[in-house]
């Protein structure tokens, strides 16, 4: 195939096809290579996909996309080892259309998102493994897929190939990703009638529940669980740093299948049958682990950058916003017929600019703080669960008695400085 | 030398489950992919081609989405894809079927005459095993079923000699071409092809013909065209594990006892 592409973009996840459709549609002659069967087969997110960010390049998406159910209610629970304390936040305003999220499955949501792509004009090509870049004179010229005939060629290239990025690291980019910058997550879609979950989330039709758990399920480690309601389904899950799982000796579906017995998640999912199980690496570094995000002829985006907010479990907006703008970056360098790093640093100057880079900033201690100071998983969840246990049974004790024993027991989890230090490592931590 | 290979989409076995209170099969969501047993005709029809040379033209018939199953095929080496897609012709059984097959074939044959049409010996979907043979009988070509080798074609003579999966052993068989064969599952193992070929299938625009494009009787397609009716879909209530006894091999005596023991408990039920 001596073919001549425009750009060349690896990996038909939310970043991949945002370039590509931007791409196309200002004219440049684009070809998307996906690994999987058709986009989707191989994706995986917890599942809830934000509005906005999608809405720029498909305006009124929702209209035609396979979609679930818009969430209506965001709720966190402190789990212990036998109780929970939830905040919840639900409103009529997040029932009200434009809907801010909605949860989706990956396999339907990025085959119809492609199909955008293809019909304006990008060529997709599956069931392809890019194996290595073509780099001559230190400049990207293409790629080397696994086939027969399988070299292309182009002016540039958009690595979205995701979280374990090959390219980007072949190319000397970032070295592999440290085993504690990285969450392994596992999840599973449990299917539900509708009216089952209708019931237990008190929902009504379409709308649905986030719940983002963290304390007792991670077992100590630095994790977070989750369970989103789909149409008559659940994605439940849950994803640890690697670092932490090879220490703890735990195995992830062990984790899952603590999780799921949990006395207060267990009722939640009575009675469903388990559809689909899943895993999949998430990019937990943060900003101070971004690694470069160009080299000559080629530019990273989504995952393959890092771009994940670990704080508000936000990935596939970011992946679209970096796609988008990877592409707007191609199509000005394609103006000037000037493919050199210097002139797609545009790239880092648009993200920088965006929501991307700022909210990613705005957590850069995230990481370090929690990875050091595991009892924000372990000992806070345990604390509040207690004290709320303490101030609501009446058992002829004085209220006053109980404040006091409640912040004493603070005091013998955390210690006085303990406490002081925690409370300035969590400002710190959410900047 | 022109090769036909006929094809047809089905949902994914693999994910398609039984609604328990209608009995019919859920398939909503359910991806569709090529049935398995067409892909060793696809194979099997390249082989003819890298050996000889020829032309191979992939045909099906279904609804509209049934292209991205041609498509696929063309992905994978295939030169031309034709979907017989017609509201006529659809609800059509095995017999309906075969007849509008034969009619695009036909259709084929007279733009580019047919040397060798090949089959999967079955779908997954239908398990009948009945479009391949009355394909075969429409178009009077010689018909060859579930055959697990090709051992030699002489386009010359336009013979062709395989050997076929019999019911007691193997059979030998030479016939004349055309022929229609149905190939077994497992006689060959599915290329990877090279990326061009994905390149060309992207673009491919899969020929699409109806009733009016092909020479075919309206009254024999499609629902009209079907004597066969479902009168009842139902699955069949799976047959009881039987019961394992183990044997104590230091105390054979025991474990009689505990066979005759199951065994009179079960007569006096």
């Amino acid at each position: 195939m001596k073919d001549k592409f425009d750009c060349i973009v690896v990996g038909a996840g939310p970043a991949g096809i945002s370039a590509a459709l931007t791409l196309v549609r200002a004219g440049l002659k684009t070809v998307v290579i996906e690994r999987g069967e058709y986009p989707g087969t191989k994706n995986v997110m917890g599942g809830i996909l934000y509005t906005r960010p999608l809405e720029e390049l498909i305006p009124e998406f929702w209209k035609e996309a396979p979609l679930e159910r818009h969430i209506i209610e965001q709720r966190v629970m402190l789990v212990s080892k036998d109780a929970s304390t939830s905040f919840s936040y639900k409103s009529k305003q997040l029932d009200e259309p434009p809907y801010n999220s909605y949860s989706i499955m990956r396999a339907t949501f990025d085959r119809w998102f492609a199909s955008k792509a293809e019909s304006a004009g990008a060529i997709i090509i599956n069931e392809t493994l890019v194996e290595s870049l073509i780099v001559e004179n230190d400049k990207v010229i293409g790629v080397r897929t696994g086939r027969a005939d399988g070299e292309l060629y182009a002016d540039l290239v958009i690595d979205a190939e995701g979280v374990n990025s090959i390219l980007a690291r072949d190319l000397g980019l970032h070295p592999e990703i440290p085993e504690h910058n990285v969450a392994l997550a596992v999840k599973e879609i449990l299917a539900l009638p509708r009216e089952v979950i209708e019931a237990r989330f008190n929902l009504k039709a379409e709308q649905g529940t986030a719940i983002e758990l963290v304390g007792d399920i991670s077992a100590g480690m630095m994790g977070i669980g989750f369970i989103y309601t789909n149409k008559e389904s659940l994605s439940l899950g849950i994803g640890c740093l690697i670092s932490d799982l090879r220490k703890s000796g735990m195995q992830p579906y062990d984790l899952l299948d603590r999780f799921k017995e949990h006395p207060m998640i267990q009722p939640l999912i009575e009675g469903a049958q388990t559809k689909e199980y899943s895993a999949h690496l998430i990019p937990e570094g943060g900003y101070r682990a971004i690694p470069p995000l160009c080299a000559d002829g080629f530019l990273v985006a989504g995952d393959a950058a890092g771009l994940v907010n670990s704080v508000h479990r936000e990935g596939s907006n970011l992946a679209i916003t970096s796609g988008r703008l990877a592409a707007q970056t191609v199509i000005e360098a394609k103006k000037k017929n000037d493919f050199t790093c210097r002139a797609l640093s545009l790239y880092k100057k648009l993200l920088d600019q965006s929501f991307v880079m700022k909210d990613l900033k705005k957590y850069r201690n995230f990481p370090a703080i929690m990875e050091k100071n595991k009892h924000f998983f372990t000992t806070y969840p345990s604390l509040l669960s207690d004290s709320a246990y303490e101030m609501i049974k009446v058992d002829g004790v004085p209220k006053k008695t109980k404040q006091w024993k409640i912040i004493k027991n603070f005091i013998k989890g955390r210690s006085l400085w303990g406490l002081v230090k925690d409370g300035f490592n969590l400002l710190r931590a959410i900047g | 030398m022109h090769i036909v290979v006929c094809i047809k989409q089905v949902p994914d076995s693999t994910q398609v489950k039984i609604d328990p209170v209608t009995n019919t099969l859920m398939r909503q969501g359910v991806p569709s992919i090529i049935n398995p047993y067409d892909i060793f005709a696809i194979e099997e029809a390249l082989r003819i081609k890298d050996k000889f040379g020829a032309k191979i033209t992939a045909i099906s018939m279904g609804p509209p989405q049934a292209k991205d199953a041609l498509k696929k095929a063309v992905s994978l080496g295939i030169d031309e894809a034709v979907l017989l897609s017609d509201r006529a012709f659809a609800g059509a059984d095995t017999l309906a079927t075969s007849y509008c097959l034969a009619c695009g074939i036909k259709a084929l044959n007279k733009e580019n005459p047919v040397d060798l049409v090949i089959c999967g010996k079955q779908t997954v979907d239908g398990d009948t095993a009945q479009v391949g043979p009355g394909i075969a009988v429409r178009l009077g070509f010689s018909q060859l079923t579930y055959i697990e080798k090709i051992e030699k074609i002489d386009f010359e003579r336009k013979e062709i000699f395989v050997y076929r999966h019999a019911e007691k052993g193997k059979q030998y068989l030479k016939s004349r071409l055309p022929a229609v064969i149905t190939v077994l599952d497992g006689i060959n193992e599915l290329r990877y092809a090279p990326l061009p070929e994905l390149f060309r299938a992207a673009r491919y625009q899969v020929k699409a013909w109806d009733k009016k494009l092909i020479e075919i009787d309206e009254n024999l397609c499609g629902m009209k065209g079907s004597p066969t009716a479902v009168k009842r879909v139902f699955a069949p209530t799976p047959r009881q594990r039987g019961e394992m006894v183990s044997f104590n091999e230091r105390n054979p005596e025991e474990t009689a006892r505990a066979l005759t023991e199951k065994l009179l408990i079960n007569k006096n039920g």
